[in-house]
């Protein structure tokens, strides 16, 4: 199993680590919001620089961040060879930029602050939200479940190339994506019936 | 020790061409400790084990659980009833074993730090000690299913349910599984394929066909499997 936990959270004493959760998440959000809105390929690259601090004052150790961020730079790269063709230059820096920014930033978040934290803070930030009918708790859970279901996609895409190409099937998409969404719906079904029986939404 | 009482179950599910029944009507009184449903493949095994905690509802029918209607008292039947399931990989959510176990605490163990020392704990007792900061990810078949067992008794079950909880593993830890299952405390019902494991049962249900075919002592009921399978 080569897929790595994303951004699964590396132990640390910097300032980043000792933030509280709620404060990283905020300024993560806010963080994007600039991020999208400030249009041009100057600031796009500005933010990577900023990003690329944040992400190396954590103390990430550079091999296993790599290795969880693999897949996404590698779709940030195919987006931007696509923009490229599509919109030229500039236009392609500035999309890839923006997306990378915000990887490095989340990925700067997982690194310096457990799930669960993430988890406490999310679901003390919507307490409020509770009169209209939000579930805290179910949200913060939904947020942990996508984390863990990036890395567990990745493996079952491993496995559907890994079986399509033992029966030397790998040119052929059909073997490849049917399988791939097969697996990906048998195992949500799963969990959804494992986070049932755990008596979790009840 | 508790009680599971099946009232003429019936289990069917709608196909193109109709409803098709998977579980015949059957009715069980479930009060021994240990109980080992065997079976050939798609005989009904798993619809009869997801039945116990609701995640299969009755079509006609009650599954009561200690006198609780599974289809009314949902919840309360889930704090009693564990689930074990074949691939642990479905069932760990959360990233690290420590936050897994925790997740199951969260009803019991408000506070956080508690929840988060009682989750080392149990990890302790299953021998899993030092794996609380690693990503389940990354966890063997063996680690895995130990991991999910934690997670599930954490919540002091009176009930465990295991649908194949040895199929994927090797043999040390199949064996290693199996003996904990069976020396539990807790009421087991365990499906498996596995017929050694099965005959260290005090009792033994062939279903086979939808339908509870023999039912009763264990070395009885594994001969007959063994000749008519
Ligand atoms: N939701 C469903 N929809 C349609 N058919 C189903 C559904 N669930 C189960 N079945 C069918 O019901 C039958 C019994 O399934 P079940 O999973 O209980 O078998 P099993 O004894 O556990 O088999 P195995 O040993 O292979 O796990 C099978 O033919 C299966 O295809
Ligand atoms: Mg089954």
């Amino acid at each position: 199993m080569s897929a790595q936990l994303l951004g699964l959270h590396q132990p640390g004493t910097t300032l980043l680590h000792r933030l509280p959760a709620g404060a990283k998440l905020v300024a993560l959000m806010a963080a994007s919001l600039v991020v999208v809105v400030v249009d041009g390929p100057p600031s796009a690259v500005v933010f990577v620089a900023v990003a690329t601090a944040l992400l190396a004052w954590s103390g990430a150790r550079l091999g296993l961040t790599l290795r969880a961020m693999r897949w996404l730079l590698l779709t940030a790269a195919i987006l931007g060879a696509w923009t490229v063709w599509q919109n030229g230059w500039p236009r392609a820096v500035e999309v890839v930029g923006d997306l990378v920014a915000l990887i490095l930033l989340a990925t700067t978040l997982t690194v310096t602050t457990p799930v669960d934290e993430v988890m406490d803070a999310v679901a003390r930030g919507l307490r409020p939200l509770r009169r209209v009918g939000v579930d805290p708790e179910a949200v913060a859970l939904a947020f942990s479940l996508m984390l863990r279901a990036i890395p567990t996609t990745i493996t079952l895409a491993e496995e559907s190339r890994d079986a399509a190409v033992a029966r030397g099937l790998e040119r052929s998409p059909r073997a490849l994506l049917i399988p791939f969404v097969v697996r990906v719906v048998a195992r949500a079904r799963d969990t959804g019936d494992a986070l049932h029986a755990r008596g979790i939404g009840d | 020790m508790s009680g599971i009482r099946l009232e003429q179950v019936t289990v069917s599910v709608p196909t193109h061409d109709g409803d098709r029944r998977i579980l015949e009507e059957t009715s069980l009184e479930l009060t021994e400790r240990r109980i080992a449903l065997v079976g050939p493949n798609g005989s009904g095994k798993s619809t009869l084990a997801r039945l116990l905690n609701g995640l299969v509802p009755a079509t006609t029918g009650r599954v009561l659980v200690d006198g609780l209607d599974v289809a009314r008292e949902g919840r309360e039947v889930r704090r009693r009833v564990g689930f074990m399931f074949t691939d642990p990989a479905a069932q760990l959510v959360m990233p690290t074993a420590r936050e897994d176990v925790a997740l199951s605490l969260r009803r019991t163990h408000p506070d956080k730090a508690e929840r988060l020392a009682a989750a080392d704990r149990v990890l302790a007792d299953f021998g899993l000690g030092g794996f609380g900061d690693r990503s389940v990810h990354g966890l063997s078949g063996g680690e895995g299913q130990l991991l999910a067992l934690a997670g599930v008794l954490a919540t002091e079950p009176s009930v465990l349910v295991a649908d194949e909880p040895t199929t994927l593993l090797d043999l040390g830890n199949s064996r290693r599984i199996g003996d904990l299952l069976l020396g539990l405390p807790q009421q087991l019902v365990l499906v498996t394929h596995d017929l050694e494991l099965a005959a260290r049962c005090d009792r033994v249900l062939l279903v086979r066909s939808g339908r509870v075919e023999r039912d009763g002592d264990p070395a009885d009921v594994i001969d007959h499997y063994r000749v008519t399978a």
